[in-house]
């Protein structure tokens, strides 16, 4: 019994005419084409090259907000010191649904930010005597005493003045010293240089003054004044009016909608992330889903795709594609 | 050697099959059904001509370094064609996928076209992306730093850290381009293997016109 013909699935045989046709010739003037319309784009537009930035140009335009971030990194309040896995074990990390993906993976980038951010660096610093007894004395202490410092500290007012950070809280310990040497370093550019060659001489790795960077305010505003914010499309986007990975707006567009933006925005990221892998997975297989695979069907935008062949082979009285007989012989 | 030997050869029984399965008249074919003749069709050979367009200015790149465009209005230049390069790629390729869809390319055995074509499109979106974090300038700080939590919150961060320039620039200099290329040399050796996709019978005037 001949198998039933599936309109969706099956092709008709094509018993129709053939007509000459040079691929290489073709292939040649594509190139030629799209290298002169990419030279013309590339003339009109170029392309954005903003410098990078730097924690020596942060502590300089806005040494507050460095040194307020810096005790965020030091007391483990910031972003990265409660992120959770690749990072730390200070959290779970984001869930997919009751799954917490990242953190069976673990941490594999390991990043103490109070270590990492603030104290190492300080001792990096030439001899500086009151320094070098402040990170003794930090070192000794409890970690009841160091919460109790950082505590106080953190209820004084900061403020920049001569050069140098200032805080009006008192029984803070070594903190205030920390702070002030920090953000000094950090306006020499010696912290970039420390954080970026931690792992020696050569390097090409800026994990570290990269999450130090985005714990603050000074970066992320920049960012926004380019509409390159997360709430912005910011993934997708570029500086400037670049077209930037516009192949990304649908996933970029669910951090826009609900729930993803409101029930589930504390584990947005994975929740986008699965989406996307479900939909991939689905598109690649939509030759397999009944019903999905009909829309080209029903949608008949087919018909203007080959409007030529269907009007030839109506006046021709029908040479369309036939589901029997043999196929037919090329001809040049 | 025997005729029998050189039969069970592997070499010999790959090549037959390689050249059953793709004569040299339909790897490169000199005729084309009349159905071919949309502008949906310019689309397939304008993604491929603008991916050798992003290869050669990422080679030209390559050789210079990464800090060369920076440094160098030519550098800058040759930085721009390959960014333009990219969009006109995506763009060709993206038209290409809907036209694919809208004429149900899979059918006739034709499934595993679609396939790989959905897959090349996704590791070209990782080669791209990868570029965007190599750039060395302010856009792959900020880009990098945002993407790093969705890569993170799925447990991939932990060996793909957008962070490490020099592990995404190896990423996008060779191991995404290989990807790219050979997924498309895929693609397009199962296109010719099956051919073109013929259009759906017409059923305009309510019967099989067969």
């Amino acid at each position: 019994m001949a198998k039933k013909f599936r309109p969706d699935v099956d092709a008709p045989e094509y018993k129709g005419r053939y007509y000459p046709y040079d691929i290489i010739k073709e292939g040649t003037i594509a190139l030629v084409v799209v290298s002169l319309l990419v030279v013309g784009l590339a003339i009109l537009f170029g392309s954005p090259d903003d410098p990078a930035v730097t924690l020596k140009e942060w502590s300089t335009a806005q040494p507050v907000d460095f040194a307020t971030t810096a005790l965020s990194e030091l007391n483990g309040t910031s972003g990265v010191a409660g992120y959770g896995p690749p990072y730390n074990s200070a959290s779970d990390g984001q869930k997919i649904g009751p799954f917490p993906v990242a953190k069976w993976v673990g941490v594999h980038i390991p990043v103490d930010t109070a270590q990492d951010f603030v104290l190492m660096p300080l001792t990096t610093l030439p001899d500086v005597p009151a320094l070098t007894t402040g990170l003794r004395v930090w070192s000794a202490a409890s970690e009841t005493q160091k919460t109790a410092w950082l505590d106080a500290y953190a209820k004084g007012t900061m403020s920049f003045a001569n050069g140098k950070i200032t805080d009006t809280a008192t029984g803070a310990g070594p903190v205030p010293l920390f702070m002030t040497e920090l953000t000094s370093m950090a306006r020499t550019g010696a912290l970039d240089a420390d954080l970026i060659a931690g792992h020696g001489y050569y390097t090409t790795d800026y994990t570290k003054p990269l999450l130090f960077l985005s714990d603050g305010q000074w970066f992320p505003s920049i960012a926004a004044n380019d509409h390159l914010s997360g709430d912005q499309w910011g993934m997708m986007n570029e500086l400037g009016n670049y077209p930037g990975q516009a192949w990304l707006w649908l996933y970029t567009m669910w951090y826009q909608v609900p729930p993803y933006s409101t029930s589930w925005a504390a584990n947005a990221d994975a929740m986008v992330w699965a989406t996307m892998m479900v939909l991939t997975v689905l598109l690649a297989l939509l030759p397999f889903i009944p019903g999905v695979r009909s829309i080209p069907r029903w949608t008949r935008v087919y018909r203007l795709i080959w409007r030529e062949h269907y009007r030839a082979t109506a006046q021709e009285g029908g040479a369309s594609p036939s589901r029997e007989g043999p196929p037919s012989t090329p001809t040049a | 050697m025997s005729t029998t030997e050189i039969d069970r050869q592997w070499t010999t029984k790959f090549r037959r099959r390689l050249t059953t399965a793709l004569p040299s008249e339909k790897l490169l074919p000199d005729t084309q059904p009349s159905y071919v003749a949309s502008w949906i069709y310019v689309f397939g050979v304008a993604t491929l001509s603008s991916m050798m367009v992003v290869i050669g200015t990422g080679c030209i790149l390559a050789i210079m370094g990464p800090l060369w465009w920076h440094e160098s209005s030519v550098g800058h230049f040759v930085n721009s064609l390959h960014l333009w390069s990219v969009e006109v790629f995506f763009f060709a390729m993206v038209v290409h996928l809907w036209g694919k869809f809208f004429m149900a390319a899979w059918r006739g055995k034709r499934q595993l076209v679609w396939m790989t074509g959905v897959v090349t499109f996704l590791a070209s979106v990782a080669t791209a992306f990868t570029g965007y974090v190599s750039q060395t300038n302010f856009d792959s700080q900020w880009i990098s730093t945002q993407a790093k939590d969705g890569i993170n919150a799925t447990g991939g961060g932990a060996f793909f850290n957008v962070l490490n320039t020099g592990q995404m620039f190896m990423w996008h200099i060779v191991l995404m381009p290989i990807a790219a290329v050979v997924l498309t040399g895929l693609h397009i050796l199962l296109v010719r293997y099956r051919g073109v996709v013929p259009p759906f019978e017409d059923t305009s005037a309510g019967k099989v016109r067969a």
